[in-house]
């Protein structure tokens, strides 16, 4: 973490970057309220992919399905059941959490990337039950104008909620990380074997790590609900799942803030870009791929290391 | 014949046919996906994205040759070579830096090409839906069980899919490259150490295995309507196969594909509405048995 090991600068930089999020709706238009909205949940399923897949070192390629199904749950619970908002809120992580706890139970089984695209491959399944049941989620149309409450139907109160809500699962997750649980994920993704030999349970703290994750990415799924009252299938369709990936990549993947500086920068890229060609993909395909061969450790990565090389002299030159 | 009506209704038969023929399609791109992963340990996301090229490089190819038996043989001979020339490309532009890095940077690779392929087509070939007619001596249909007609073009599918399967046997049994190609599978350093550059057996693979994506784009365009996004669909269902069969196994990927082809067919049959979920609970069944595959994964 940049904050602890540089102390006074950044934490002035912290407070002022909280103080602009939060009189944000006050000072910008609509339209930049509406995306910070988004690069905060969506930030926030980035940071909870990679408490799995930086921090547990699973691969979870297909993190999107929580997003979706905590979508679909609130959503459902809103439409079909009628329950209020705020039991729906609850509810939608609570199903992410547990079709996090099935699919770690079935994938855990197989290591790296196997992990992978069975992971893949049981989240289409999900998608493709969505997709084709018409009568319940509204197939490929999705379920649109779902109706919000009037305290937070407005885009500056649905803002509010968004950060408050992101602010409180960073600081939980930022909690778990750096508690004993966090500790034994960190080891298990460094060395498994040694892992198991000092006593630790590896498979079922990697699906305790699947489960958490998936709630976390459950709640981003209920405040896209609350920001943009709609749910579609597309929320879990793989595609996003890797671009989510590529977030963790681009942010620093070893760093607890970095997806969400990487989310960050993806959609306001994406929306910018947006404005002049429609072809978003072949940009961000480009992206990532310099990504790739230049920033192996992300743009918080990369920082990180030039600042650790200004702190710390090495005391033998070669 | 009728006693077998008896057992098995000549709709089911039928079914089983198409069922058949999509099989060879799904075999033939998942062989090529898994040859790829065994040899490179790469999950090729850009697979279905070469076999969308495939497609819409034969509606071209129909388009300038006049849709007659011409246009669709070169279709099938031009089309898979470009689509190797074009992963060539790819693969000693991009790839070959990568083989030490992680996986994950590879798979991420792979879906940045997946991405950047995709624009392209929309570049190039638009976004409308586009059709490839059917040879004439293809068009029509033969009777078959209980004169229920069948189209001959699946019929041709049914051949070109043996014939693919073994020309693959020969190659990865029979010739040197193929030998190669095994032991750098099961172990690069040691293959490396003999003096065989195994960044040029990768390349080889890799053609291979993208030639196999591109033939069976060419293979699917006359069957179904060429458009964006047919290789997000193809690509599951080949990471599916892949996996069922195990890891690499060109076997297990013919073996996976016709659990695959069948179990969609016949799913169809029974629940018209959810038959594509029949091969997703197919898989679940054999990974909660075997959760490697059917057969042995080569790494």
């Amino acid at each position: 973490m940049i904050k602890d090991m540089l102390g006074g600068r950044s934490r002035i930089a912290g407070i002022v970057l909280l103080v602009f999020l939060f009189f944000l709706p006050l000072i910008m238009p609509r339209f930049y309220v509406y995306m910070a909205s988004i690069i905060l949940l969506t930030g926030l399923l980035a940071t909870s992919l990679n408490f799995v897949l930086g921090y547990g070192g699973v691969f979870q390629f297909h993190h999107c399905v929580f997003y979706g199904a905590g979508a679909y749950g609130t959503a459902l619970m809103l439409t079909k059941g009628g329950f209020p908002l705020w039991i729906s809120f609850i509810v939608g992580p609570f199903v992410s959490a547990l079709l996090g706890l099935i699919m770690g139970i079935i994938c855990v089984r197989l290591s790296k990337l196997y992990f992978g695209m069975l992971q893949i491959s049981l989240g289409s399944l999900v998608w493709v039950i969505v997709y084709r049941w018409y009568s319940f989620t509204g197939g490929d149309d999705g379920i649109h104008g779902i109706t919000m409450p009037d305290i937070i139907s407005s885009y500056g109160n649905a803002y509010y909620f968004t950060l408050v809500v992101t602010l409180l699962c960073l600081f939980v997750m930022y909690r778990m990380i750096k508690s004993p649980f966090g500790s034994a994920l960190q080891g298990i993704r460094d060395n498994p074997i040694r892992s198991e030999m000092i006593g630790i349970n590896v498979r079922r703290h990697q699906v305790m790590a699947l489960t958490i994750a998936g709630f976390f990415a459950g709640v981003a799924g209920a405040l896209f609900v609350v920001v943009d009252n709609t749910v579609f299938p597309d929320m879990l369709f793989w595609t996003l799942s890797l671009e989510a990936v590529i977030m963790c990549l681009l942010g620093g993947w070893f760093t607890f803030l970095g997806p969400m500086l990487g989310a960050a920068i993806i959609i306001a890229l994406r929306t910018f870009v947006s404005t002049y060609t429609v072809y978003w993909a072949l940009v961000l395909g480009i992206i990532m791929v310099f990504a790739i061969f230049y920033l192996p450790t992300g743009v918080l990565g990369y920082i990180e290391e030039k600042m650790n090389k200004k702190m710390i002299e090495p005391v033998i030159k070669e | 014949m009728d006693f077998i009506y008896a057992v098995v209704p000549p709709q089911v038969l039928n079914q089983i046919f198409v069922g058949l023929s999509r099989t060879t399609i799904l075999f033939i791109v998942s062989s090529g996906m898994s040859l790829i992963l065994g040899v490179l340990r790469i999950p090729n996301v850009a697979h279905g994205s070469l076999y969308m090229i495939g497609a819409f490089m034969s509606f071209t190819i129909a388009k300038v040759f006049g849709g007659g038996a011409t246009g669709f043989w070169m279709a099938l001979v031009l089309v898979p070579v470009a689509v190797a020339v074009l992963s060539l490309i790819v693969e000693r532009g991009l790839f070959q830096f990568l083989y030490e890095r992680e996986h994950l940077m590879l798979l991420l690779l792979t879906f940045a090409c997946s991405l950047v392929f995709g624009d392209l087509v929309k570049l190039v070939w638009g976004a409308e839906y586009k059709s490839v007619p059917v040879p004439h001596m293809f068009q029509g249909f033969v009777p078959l069980f209980g004169g229920i007609p069948f189209p001959l073009y699946n019929m041709f599918l049914l051949i070109v899919g043996p014939v693919v399967a073994v020309i693959l046997w020969l190659i990865v049994n029979k010739t040197k490259i193929g030998k190669i190609a095994r032991a750098a599978a099961v172990d690069r350093e040691m293959v490396g150490a003999v003096g065989i550059n195994v960044s040029w057996v990768f390349a080889v693979v890799f053609m291979i295995g993208c030639l196999l994506a591109g033939l069976g784009g060419a293979l699917v365009a006359p069957t179904v309507s060429v458009t964006l996004g047919m290789d997000h669909t193809l690509i599951m269902e080949a990471f599916l196969i892949v996996i069922i069969g195990g890891l690499g196994n060109i076997w297990g990927a013919l073996l996976g594909a016709l659990i695959f082809g069948l179990s969609q067919s016949l799913g169809i049959l029974i629940w018209p509405q959810f038959g594509i979920i029949f091969p997703y609970l197919a898989v679940i069944i054999v990974l909660l048995f075997r959760p490697t595959g059917l057969l042995k994964s080569t790494w």
